[in-house]
């Protein structure tokens, strides 16, 4: 039992090579509709899969999903930080 | 004589911290690109047209082949940590090997995109670079530092994961113990998630 406890949760093949079948086709995607030379559609598509593949990397290959809230808070923290320094940079930026 | 001696007490051993440690470093190789992540989206809003021509020029192919190669390698290695996990010990080996070698195919392309780039006189002060436009100029910095930083650390990627292949293959990781190849897994899925940022930044926005 201990030693069970202590191995982790153990993420099945299948769905690792699932969420590899799905960042491929994301890139894919990504791919596809920069080419197609839609200004609008390729700059939507870039900022939400973009984020959308790195999530599936971190819940899934990095074991994200199966830790505890305290990492996931702090992940998120982490996120949250960067994402408002760069807000507030634009900010600066917009407004000189 | 308080406390049992060292050999004859179990070591005491925490993977649940171990990998807190390697996500609050990872914090910082975050906030690290963050900082040029942020250069270049203040820069691409002050020059579109110079960034856009700038992303035209790169070759797209080599970027998406290295996103495969990136994206796969990521795979391999998560496997090898659910190998050693069931106790397959071959299975990790193999798994690493493969991530290793899809690193080195990684540095190769990097290798023959760079050279053509170089070859064509642009590279930083490279004669052909400055006599493009400011907006242009900055482009190819960024490029040649996200993507030069990024190699680097693809660099001590491999090595780690060499080393953590080496313990596997002594029987110093095995299914009783695997954290210094979860970290080293860790690491690699961050070097592959800037790459995944990277991609549409400088390749696909143009």
């Amino acid at each position: 039992m201990e030693q069970a406890a202590g191995r982790g949760h153990v993420v099945p093949y299948q769905t690792l090579v699932r969420v590899w079948l799905l960042l491929l086709l994301l890139t894919a995607i990504l791919v596809f509709t920069s080419r197609v030379y839609h200004e609008l559609l390729s700059v939507w598509a870039m900022l939400t899969l973009t984020p959308l593949k790195a999530g599936l990397v971190f819940f899934y290959f990095m074991h994200l999903k199966y830790e505890k809230p305290f990492l996931k808070v702090m992940v998120l923290v982490t996120l949250a930080v960067l994402i408002l320094f760069i807000g507030l940079t634009f900010l600066d930026v917009s407004l000189r | 004589m308080s406390s049992p001696a060292a050999g004859s007490h179990p070591v005491h051993k925490d993977p649940e911290g171990a990998r807190l440690g390697m996500w609050i470093f990872l914090f910082t190789e975050i906030l690290l690109f963050g900082g040029l992540f942020l250069l270049y989206s203040v820069y691409r809003a002050k020059y579109p047209p110079d960034f856009h021509h700038g992303g035209q020029h790169l070759n797209v192919i080599i970027g998406v082949a290295n996103t495969v190669i990136l994206l796969t390698s990521s795979l391999t290695v998560a496997v090898a940590v659910s190998a050693i996990q069931k106790g397959n010990r071959k299975l990790t080996l193999l798994c690493l090997g493969a991530t290793i070698t899809l690193g080195l195919l990684f540095l190769v392309n990097k290798y023959f995109e760079w050279s053509a780039e170089i070859r064509l006189g642009i590279y930083p002060n490279g004669p052909e670079l400055l006599k493009l436009p400011d907006g242009e100029k900055i482009f190819y910095g960024l490029y040649y530092s996200m993507t030069g930083l990024h190699g680097i650390h693809v660099l001590a990627g491999l090595i780690v994961l060499s080393a953590v292949l080496g313990s596997v293959w002594r029987n110093k990781i095995t299914s009783a113990g695997f954290t210094s190849l979860e970290n080293a897994g860790l690491y690699w899925h961050l070097v592959d998630v800037i790459w995944i940022f990277l991609l549409p930044m400088l390749y696909l926005a143009a």
